[in-house]
C-alpha cells in the first residue's frame, strides 16, 4: 500500500509491482483521460506531468512515482489550452489530444509565448495520426487569446 | 406515400444496385455559398469532450467482471501448426477460457502471414492472459513463404482473377502518338496506425450480443456478426460513441471481435479483445504495395492518344486488390486505354482499405508519368492536364454530376506561378522546385441512410442517427445542417450517434461518404420537423403556413410577425415533434466524383538526398462545404498522412522470412509536428446541383490522393531526377539523381 497524489488528491493504492502509471491511472483510479496508444513510450498519448515534467506514463512504473505530484488531463480540464484546442480545431479523432494538451501545458508553463520552432521542438514527441499538427501549432501559439 | 425505387450505390468505386424508399416530397437545395450556419466555420460539437479526456472510447470501457484476451499469433509468414497444446495455459492463474482453431474459424492451423491468429486466451487481466499464452506448446512446421508479388503473379498465386479493361485500341493509340513515355513505378506497404488500436468489448445478455467496438461502420459490423453467428440482426447491438481513428482499416468486425464474442459466451463475462500496437502493425490491415508498369502516348500538342498499365498489387494473404488503375481510366479524356490489374496472394499481412485505396497509389504512377510526358513534349505540366480535361466518365460514358477541376486549375495558377521564385532559392546543394498533380476520387455517398430529428417544448433539437464520427467532424456537420434547416443556432442542436439500438441505419464512414450520405437524411428529417412546427404555428396564430418560416430561433411570418420557437413548441408541454428523413438516390445516369489539384514546393539536397517539403497548396472540389474549419483540418490531415506515405513510411519485411521488421512507432516513421510544411487550402464550394438536397460530397480522402505525385514532380522540377518509388528515401533520391546524371551524359543508368 502506498500513496499517490494525482491532480491534488491523495489516493491509497495497493497494486502489484510492475504496474505502469498509465494502468494505475486508467484502471485503478478510473482516470481514462490518459490514453495508451502504443504502450512502449513511442507516441506520447499517455503523457502526464510528474512535478510539472512531461512523462510517459505507459513506461513509468507506478511504484517509482514516489511523492512526485501527478497531473493528468483531468487536472487540466480548465486550462486555457483546452479551449484553444477546441477553438482552433486542433483535434480530429481526439485520442492523442489529452497527451498533446498535457505536453503543451508544460511548454507554456515554462515559456508562455513559444515560437513556432519551440512548439515544434517541444511537441514532436506527441504523434497525431489524423494530422492535426498545423492547428495544434496554432492552438499553442494563441492559447491565451 | 413511400416511393420504392431501384438505384445505384457506390462505395470506393464499387457500384451495386439496390431498392430504396424515398420521400415523396424532396427538399430543394439551399442557395450556393455560406448560409447562416452551413458554410460557416464551426468548432466540433464534441471537441471539448475529447480534449478534456471525458469522451469514453472503446479503449476506455471497463465493464464489471470484464476479461482480457491475448492472442497467440504465428511468428512465421507461412507455417503449419503440427501440435497445439494449451493444457498448461488453461491451468495458468486468472485464465477463464481458451480458444483453438477447433472453436472458431477466425483462428487457423495454417497461418499465412506473420501475426495470423492461432489461439486465444481470456483471463482476469491482460498480463495474466499473456503470461498464460507463454505456456502454450506449439510445434510449427515452417513453410517457405511467397513474398515477391511479381513471382506470385508468375506462379498464379492470385487473390482473384486479373481485372482487364480496354477502351478504344491502345496499340493504335500508341502508333498514332508523336511521343511515348514508359516507366515503372512502385509504391510501398503503408500501415494505418490509428492511435486507438483495433478492439472491441463483447457482452452477452441472454441472446443479445452487445459489441462495443472502435469502428467505421456500426451497421456493417452488426450485419457481419449476425451473419457469421447466425443470429437475427436485431439481436446484435453495436456501439461506438467515440473512436480513435480508422483511415479505412476499421470497416469490419475483425477476428478479434469473433474471438471476444465466443469467449464472452463461454465465460458469461464481458470480454475485451484489443490489439497491441505491434499486433496492429502485423494483423489489422495495410495499404498494399504496388508495381505499376505504365505507358503514355500523346500528340505533339499534348493530346493523349493512349494510356496503358500493368498493375501488380501485393495484396497479402487475404484482402482485396485496390483499384489502382482507376485514375488511368478516369482522370483524362484519353480515347484508348488498356489496363490489367493483378492481386498477388503472398505471405504478408492482409490489405485493408486505406484512405482512397488504389487511387493514392495509381495517382502517384499516372501523375508522375504525365510529368515525364510533359518534359518530353516540352509542355507546361498544368497545360498538359488542361488539354486532356474531360467532363465525362469515359469508363461508362456518363457525365460527371459536377466537375470544377478547370476552376481548381485556374486557382492553382497562382501557386504554380511561384516556380521561378521558388527555383531561384536554390543554393549550393539545395535545389528548389515546384510540382503538381491532379486528383480524382469518389465521395458521392448514397442511400440508404436515415436520421430522426426531435424537437422538444424548449425549442431545442436533437438529431438521432446511428452513425459514427471517426474523427472527421461529421457529428458537427450534422448539427450544422439541422440547425440551418430549423433556423437554430448550432448550440441548440444535440447530435446522438453511435448505437445501433438507439437510432436508424446510417452510412459507413469510408469512401468519403458520411457527409454526402448522412447530411441529406439529416436535412430531410429537420425539414420534416420544421414543416410540422410551421403547421402548428399556422394553426395557433391563424396564418397560412406558406408565409411562415424558421429563422434565428423564431417562427417568422412574411408580414413581419415573429414568435420565439419555444413559444410554439412550448404548447406541446411534454409532447415532442419528431421528424424523419431518408437519403435520396444519386442522380441517375451520372457519375459523382471529387476533384482537385495540389501544388508542392520542395527542396532537395543533391549531395545527401534529403528531401524537404516546404509548402503544399491544395485546391479541391467537393461540392458544398458544410464546415470550412473542419474541412481545412481534413485537407491538412490528408496531406500530412500523404507526406508520410511519400517520404518516410514503409512496412519493412525480412526478404527471406517475411518477418515484419518495424512493428513499433519508433521504427515505423510517421510524420511529427516538426515535419509539417506550410499548407494552403482552397475549396471551390459550389454545390453539386444534381446531388441530393445538399450538393455536398465527401472530403476525407481527396486530399491524400495527389500529394505523393505532386512532391515527386516538384523533385523532378528541382533536380531533373525521376523518383519512381515510394517512399522517397535518401537512397531512392540518390539513385534517381545518379540516373539523371548518367542520362545527361548519355550513358545507361547503372542498376
Amino acid at each position: 500500500m502506498f500513496e499517490l497524489t494525482v491532480n491534488g488528491q491523495s489516493y491509497a493504492l495497493d497494486v502489484p509491482v510492475g504496474r505502469s502509471l498509465a494502468a494505475a491511472l486508467r484502471q485503478d483510479l478510473g482516470l481514462t483521460g490518459t490514453k495508451v496508444a502504443c504502450g512502449e513510450g513511442h507516441c506520447g498519448a499517455c503523457t502526464v506531468l510528474l512535478d510539472g515534467v512531461p512523462t510517459l506514463s505507459c513506461i513509468t512504473l507506478v511504484h517509482t512515482v514516489g511523492d512526485r505530484e501527478v497531473t493528468t488531463i483531468e487536472g487540466l480540464r480548465d486550462h486555457a489550452l483546452v479551449e484553444a484546442f477546441v477553438r482552433t480545431d486542433a483535434l480530429q479523432c481526439g485520442f492523442c489530444t489529452p497527451g498533446q494538451i498535457v505536453s503543451a501545458s508544460a511548454l507554456v508553463e515554462a515559456n508562455p509565448s513559444p515560437s513556432r520552432e519551440e512548439i515544434r521542438h517541444a511537441m514532436s514527441g506527441n504523434i497525431c495520426r489524423c494530422g492535426a499538427y498545423p492547428k495544434i501549432e496554432e492552438a499553442i501559439l494563441t492559447w491565451r487569446d | 406515400m413511400a416511393r420504392l425505387i431501384r438505384t445505384e450505390k457506390e462505395v470506393e468505386g464499387n457500384y451495386t444496385e439496390q431498392w430504396i424508399v424515398v420521400d415523396e416530397d424532396p427538399v430543394e437545395q439551399w442557395p450556393a455559398g455560406p448560409l447562416e450556419v452551413v458554410g460557416q466555420p464551426a468548432v466540433r460539437v464534441d471537441g471539448a469532450a475529447r480534449a478534456r479526456g471525458e469522451a469514453i472510447y472503446t479503449a476506455d470501457l471497463q465493464l464489471p467482471g470484464m476479461l482480457h484476451v491475448a492472442v497467440l499469433r504465428s511468428p512465421h509468414a507461412h507455417a503449419r501448426v503440427k501440435k497445439l497444446d494449451l493444457s498448461k495455459t488453461e491451468e495458468a492463474p486468472g485464465v477463464r477460457g481458451v480458444l483453438t482453431p477447433d472453436d472458431v474459424d477466425v483462428l487457423t492451423r495454417e497461418p499465412g502471414y506473420p501475426g495470423d491468429p492461432v489461439a486465444a486466451v481470456a483471463a482476469d487481466s491482460f498480463g495474466q492472459a499473456r503470461a498464460a499464452l507463454e505456456l502454450a506448446e506449439v510445434d510449427w512446421e515452417v513453410l517457405e513463404p511467397l513474398l515477391d508479388p511479381d513471382e506470385a503473379v508468375r506462379r498464379g498465386s492470385l487473390i482473384d482473377e486479373a481485372e482487364r479493361y480496354e477502351r478504344g485500341d491502345a496499340e493504335r493509340g500508341f502508333a498514332e502518338a508523336d511521343v511515348v513515355v514508359e516507366a515503372e513505378y512502385r509504391t510501398q506497404t503503408v500501415l494505418h496506425n490509428p492511435l486507438e488500436t483495433h478492439q472491441s468489448v463483447c457482452r452477452w445478455e441472454g441472446d443479445v450480443l452487445t459489441v462495443y467496438i472502435s469502428t467505421q461502420y456500426i451497421w456493417g459490423v452488426r450485419s457481419e456478426i449476425a451473419e457469421k453467428l447466425e443470429m437475427p440482426e436485431d439481436k446484435v447491438r453495436v456501439v461506438c460513441h467515440y473512436m480513435g481513428g480508422g483511415f479505412g482499416a476499421k470497416n469490419h468486425p475483425g477476428a478479434y471481435t469473433f474471438i471476444g464474442a465466443e469467449l464472452a459466451k463461454r465465460t458469461g463475462r464481458p470480454v475485451r479483445c484489443a490489439l497491441t500496437r505491434r499486433e496492429e502493425n502485423l494483423a489489422s490491415g495495410n495499404r498494399h504495395a504496388t508495381i505499376q508498369r505504365l505507358r503514355a502516348g500523346a500528340k505533339a500538342d499534348g493530346t493523349l492518344t493512349a494510356l496503358a498499365g500493368e498493375f501488380v498489387m501485393a495484396v497479402g494473404w487475404t484482402g482485396f486488390k485496390s483499384w489502382t488503375a482507376g485514375p488511368m481510366k478516369m482522370l483524362y479524356a484519353c480515347p484508348n486505354v488498356s489496363t490489367v490489374e493483378h492481386g498477388a496472394k503472398i505471405n504478408t499481412g492482409p490489405n485493408a482499405a486505406f484512405r482512397a485505396p488504389g487511387f493514392v497509389e495509381g495517382t502517384f504512377g499516372l501523375e508522375c508519368l504525365l510529368d515525364e510526358l510533359a518534359a518530353k513534349l516540352e509542355l507546361d505540366p498544368l497545360e498538359l492536364r488542361r488539354r486532356n480535361h474531360t467532363d465525362t466518365d469515359l469508363v461508362d460514358d456518363r457525365p460527371f454530376s459536377s466537375k470544377n477541376l478547370l476552376e481548381c486549375y485556374r486557382r492553382a495558377d497562382r501557386h504554380w506561378g511561384r516556380r521561378d521564385e521558388v527555383r531561384a532559392r536554390s543554393k549550393g546543394p539545395w535545389k528548389h522546385g515546384v510540382g503538381l498533380a491532379s486528383q480524382i476520387w469518389f465521395g458521392g455517398g448514397g442511400p440508404p441512410s436515415y436520421a430522426w430529428v426531435r424537437v422538444g417544448s424548449h425549442g431545442r433539437a436533437t438529431v438521432i442517427t446511428a452513425m459514427q464520427d471517426i474523427g472527421t467532424g461529421t457529428k458537427t456537420a450534422m448539427a450544422q445542417i439541422a440547425a440551418e434547416e430549423l433556423g437554430l443556432p448550432v448550440e441548440h442542436v444535440e447530435v446522438v450517434i453511435g448505437d445501433s439500438a438507439r437510432g436508424p441505419y446510417a452510412s459507413i464512414s469510408a469512401g468519403s461518404s458520411t457527409v454526402p450520405s448522412m447530411g441529406p437524411a439529416v436535412r430531410a428529417a429537420a425539414h420534416d420537423a420544421a414543416r410540422q412546427i410551421l403547421e402548428i404555428a399556422a394553426q395557433r396564430y391563424h396564418l397560412e403556413e406558406r408565409v411562415l418560416s424558421l429563422r434565428g430561433g423564431k417562427v417568422v411570418s412574411a408580414d413581419g410577425g415573429s414568435w420565439p420557437l419555444e413559444e410554439v413548441t412550448g404548447l406541446l408541454e411534454d409532447a415532442q415533434i419528431l421528424g424523419k428523413g431518408a437519403r435520396g438516390p444519386n442522380p441517375a445516369g451520372m457519375r459523382v466524383l471529387t476533384f482537385g489539384v495540389q501544388v508542392a514546393e520542395v527542396a532537395v539536397d543533391v549531395e545527401t538526398g534529403e528531401v524537404r517539403v516546404d509548402r503544399i497548396a491544395a485546391i479541391h472540389d467537393v461540392g458544398r462545404v458544410i464546415n470550412p474549419l473542419g474541412a481545412s483540418s481534413q485537407v491538412e490531415g490528408g496531406i500530412i498522412q500523404g507526406l508520410g506515405h511519400t517520404l518516410s513510411e514503409e512496412r519493412l519485411i525480412d526478404p527471406e522470412s517475411g518477418a515484419v521488421l518495424n512493428q513499433t512507432l519508433d521504427a515505423y516513421k510517421m510524420p511529427t509536428i516538426a515535419d509539417v510544411p506550410e499548407i494552403v487550402t482552397e475549396l471551390i464550394d459550389v454545390p453539386d446541383e444534381h446531388l441530393t438536397n445538399l450538393g455536398s460530397k465527401g472530403l476525407g480522402e481527396p486530399p491524400i490522393v495527389p500529394t505523393a505525385a505532386a512532391i515527386a514532380n516538384a523533385i523532378r522540377d528541382a533536380t531533373g531526377a525521376d523518383v519512381r518509388s515510394l517512399p522517397i528515401s535518401r537512397e531512392e533520391m540518390l539513385r534517381a539523381l545518379r540516373e539523371a546524371k548518367e542520362r545527361a551524359r548519355g550513358t545507361p543508368a547503372a542498376v
